[in-house]
């Protein structure tokens, strides 16, 4: 097993730090054109071939790993933070708080959040760098990506505010911050680190479906979810097998996550 | 016991007989539910092919020729002040219920086409001035219809008029064309067979159509679509993706036909309102003719051909394609990609290159963004074509690609926008169904819409040809005016015409004869006198 997490680790560090290292890894800029070479199969010059315009497949993984590696962990840490507050405070306070709380996470569930999503970016100013509007894409997902994680954290507290341990703390006069910090938090951890990484791919598929509806990342910049748009034309694939270069990557990427993650918690 | 081989021979003719039916049966894909049968009703693609198979119309706008043919018109003729239209009909038409066709159903049809509480979408082009329309028939077979006002293009208007009987207990059932409907199951399919009273007969004096029925099956998804064409369940497909078409053409050779440039064109304008909401210095740039001519210069509209649509689109050259064979003016050449030359009459405004960066003459960084719907990926693509040629002349384009009612609210309501691309689906052939995009006046001027006064000269112009044009009956004259508009539009640049897509179709092998054409509707246009035939005739 441990054998297992190692590879998982390295093969994690690996990606991050091609990623990180895009502009001196990629052999050509991602907005580069070869129009002379467009829709090449995969050779020495373009490993992972050519899109539709000629722009290098590989070039646009290592800038598009950088991309939604760094923001969707960030946007996962976001959601999750306003997960743990809100969830955290509605099952430790329970009664009104609780069902307050909840009130309003069912609300913000049931609100149709990708047409939401639409009103923002049509409001927007339009000459926004692409960099900028990667940014906001991720900070809007964070932001809007919490009430499914705050209902599993509240449960969660609600059962810790109940054992023994914490009644004992509270009987020996512990204070509610310092019991949350001290007693509850490192329980509730495991809860938090699941929901994290869980919300790493939905932000990254989300950020790829909102590609699709134009809230994506916006051209020339790449990302994990534009890149996964060329799957849209699946009869393709067959003919170009490369293509499904960036679904193993991110299937890879947030498997070797769950193993290292649950490494973790089992040598807990 | 003597009768059994006669029962037999019996049944094995009725058995041969429906199968000959069945093999005679045309499959094609409706993309959506048709919302009428009503053929003055119709307002979507659906219908209106139910009302091109099914619908007699006093004449027919050949699609291949583009020629305007006799139907249930034998003739027709045109008053000099282009108000008045006279048919002579056809003699001893029946509908499809038996009922006998007359000029009375002509007049009949008018006064719905023209009822203005049935809001007809067909009946609108013929709205030419106040006043009501009114049809004088002149015996059983002679009709003369009178506008308040002259009708440019009047002919051509009743291609698209299916005649309906005004005394047929069937009402709008009855018809006059090829095919009738004869089952509709919602979401499903819509069966139209043979109508047995077609007037049409071939040379060797067999009545028209060849085929039994048309099946047409209602089915949204293009690549199911191809699906059934390639397992053979399907005999049509029109408008092919380019993506689509290469990889069938790579699976089956002789079943796709690249038909050449289509009457559809994908162009950029940018946003030159008064009042649109955009800096003062930028308002400026789009407001000059040169500004517009050398970013025009500077897009690789070969390029875009090649990358965008696989070499299945032509450079476009202007409001009208090539596909238009009369309107088109043929003395015109798309814009040539010349960067130099885009620099030069960028030099003229004032504009010069900072490093990589063009400025304008205050300094300010030549930078605009260019909106287009989301999901449309040929655009999206096209956006980044036009963001990498534009870079090279130091121009900085940012692509936001906005959910459609967004767009249309930044291009209408709000002129909040800098450019714009997108693409007209055009049906029409005749000028006149642009009057609402060339007057400056019209809603769809898209550049600057709704102009109490033409704000240039070169707009006012345009006015002028334009009014002129819609005002005479004189075909050699209107040409001659809109040859001029689209000189004019060719030198201002006001809307940058950047690709004709081809039209693309896959025929079966099954179908004869195959002759797809550049106009809607592209493969089943000579449906009644199509023949499937069987395996071992293809």
């Amino acid at each position: 097993m441990k054998a297992f997490t190692r590879i998982a680790a390295i093969a994690l560090s690996v990606v991050f730090v091609a990623g990180l290292l895009a502009g001196v890894l990629a052999p050509a800029h991602y907005a580069k054109q070869f129009r002379e070479d467009a829709s090449a199969s995969p050779s020495g010059k373009f490993l992972l071939g050519t899109d539709e315009l000629g722009r290098d497949r590989f070039s646009r993984l290592l800038y598009g790993s950088r991309v939604s590696l760094l923001l969707a962990p960030c946007a996962a840490l976001l959601s999750t933070l306003l997960a743990a507050l809100i969830g955290g405070a509605a099952g430790y306070f329970g009664g009104r708080w609780e069902k307050s709380a909840m009130l309003f996470t069912d609300l913000f569930m049931s609100m149709p959040w990708l047409f939401l999503l639409i009103t923002v970016r049509a409001v927007l100013p339009l000459n926004t760098a692409p960099t900028t509007s990667v940014l906001i894409t991720f900070s809007l997902l964070g932001l809007l990506g919490w009430a499914a994680s705050a209902r599993v954290v509240c449960s969660g507290t609600k059962s810790l505010r109940n054992s023994e341990f914490v009644l004992q703390a509270k009987a020996a006069g512990c204070r509610a911050g310092r019991l949350f910090a001290v007693h509850m938090l490192p329980n509730l951890k495991p809860v938090l680190f699941a929901q994290f990484w869980i919300s790493i791919p939905v932000f990254i598929l989300a950020e790829a479906n909102l590609g699709i509806l134009g809230l994506g990342v916006s051209e020339p910049l790449p990302s994990w979810g534009s890149l996964l748009r060329e799957l849209e034309d699946f009869s393709a694939i067959g003919l170009q097998p490369w293509r499904l270069v960036p679904l193993f990557l991110l299937l890879m990427v947030v498997s070797c996550f769950q193993m290292v993650i649950s490494e973790k918690e089992y040598s807990r | 016991m003597k009768r059994y081989p006669i029962r037999l021979a019996a049944l094995v003719c009725v058995l041969a007989a429906l199968c000959s039916a069945a093999a005679q049966e045309l499959h094609f894909i409706l993309r959506s539910e048709p919302k009428t049968f009503n053929p003055v009703l119709v307002a979507e693609d659906a219908s209106d092919t139910i009302r091109y198979l099914t619908g007699g119309v006093l004449m027919r706008l050949n699609r291949k020729s583009q020629q305007l043919e006799p139907e249930l018109a034998k003739s027709w003729s045109i008053s000099k002040d282009g108000r008045t239209i006279t048919f002579k009909l056809r003699e001893g038409v029946l509908f499809s219920d038996g009922t006998p066709f007359s000029a009375n159903d002509v007049a009949f049809t008018m006064k719905q086409l023209m009822d203005p509480e049935l809001h007809s979408p067909t009946g609108d082009a013929f709205r030419s001035g106040k006043g009501d329309v009114i049809t004088q028939v002149n015996g059983k077979h002679h009709i003369a219809i009178i506008f308040p006002a002259p009708v440019a293009g009047l002919a051509k208007l009743f291609d698209q008029v299916a005649i309906m009987s005004g005394s047929s207990p069937q009402k709008e059932k009855a018809v006059l064309g090829a095919f009738m409907v004869a089952e509709y199951k919602p979401g499903d399919f819509v069966l139209l067979k043979r109508n047995p009273n077609y007037w049409k007969k071939d040379a060797s004096g067999r009545r028209l159509p060849y085929l039994e029925s048309v099946r047409l099956d209602i089915q949204q998804n293009r690549d199911i679509e191809l699906l059934r064409f390639r397992r053979g369940e399907i005999h049509l497909i029109n408008d092919l993706s380019p993506e689509l078409f290469d990889r069938l053409a790579a699976e089956t050779s002789g079943v796709t036909y690249d038909a050449g440039a289509s009457m559809d064109s994908e162009f950029l304008w940018f946003n030159q309102a008064p009042k649109a909401a955009i800096p003062a210095y930028k308002l400026a740039w789009f407001r000059s003719a040169n500004f517009r001519r050398a970013i025009s210069s500077a897009i690789n509209r070969e390029d875009i051909s090649r990358l965008v649509y696989g070499k299945h689109a032509q450079p476009a050259v202007g409001p009208v394609s090539p596909a238009n064979q009369f309107w088109f003016n043929s003395k015109l050449k798309a814009q040539a990609f010349d960067r130099k030359a885009a620099l030069d009459r960028l030099t003229q405004d004032g504009f010069h290159l900072e490093g990589d960066m063009l400025r304008d003459r205050q300094g300010n960084a030549v930078e605009f963004s260019i909106i287009t719907n989301a999901g449309n990926k040929a655009r999206e693509r096209m956006a980044a074509v036009i963001q990498q040629d534009l870079a090279e002349i130091g121009v900085k384009v940012n692509v936001v690609t906005l959910d459609f009612p967004s767009l249309i609210d930044r291009m209408t309501q709000s002129f909040n926008y800098e450019a714009c691309l997108l693409g007209l689906v055009n049906t029409e052939l005749d000028p006149n169904s642009q009057m609402t995009v060339w007057l400056s006046s019209g809603e769809n001027h898209q550049w600057s819409p709704n102009q109490a006064t033409p704000e240039t000269p070169w707009e006012a112009e345009i006015d002028k040809l334009m009014r002129a044009q819609a005002s005479t009956p004189d075909l050699k004259k209107r040409k001659q005016y809109f040859d001029r508009v689209q000189e004019i539009v060719w030198e201002q640049a006001p809307f940058i015409y950047l690709v004709n897509k081809n039209a693309l179709c896959a025929i079966s092998s099954a179908v004869r004869p195959a002759e797809p054409v550049v106009l809607r509707p592209q493969t089943y246009w000579n449906a009644e006198r199509m023949v499937l035939a069987s395996d071992g005739q293809k």
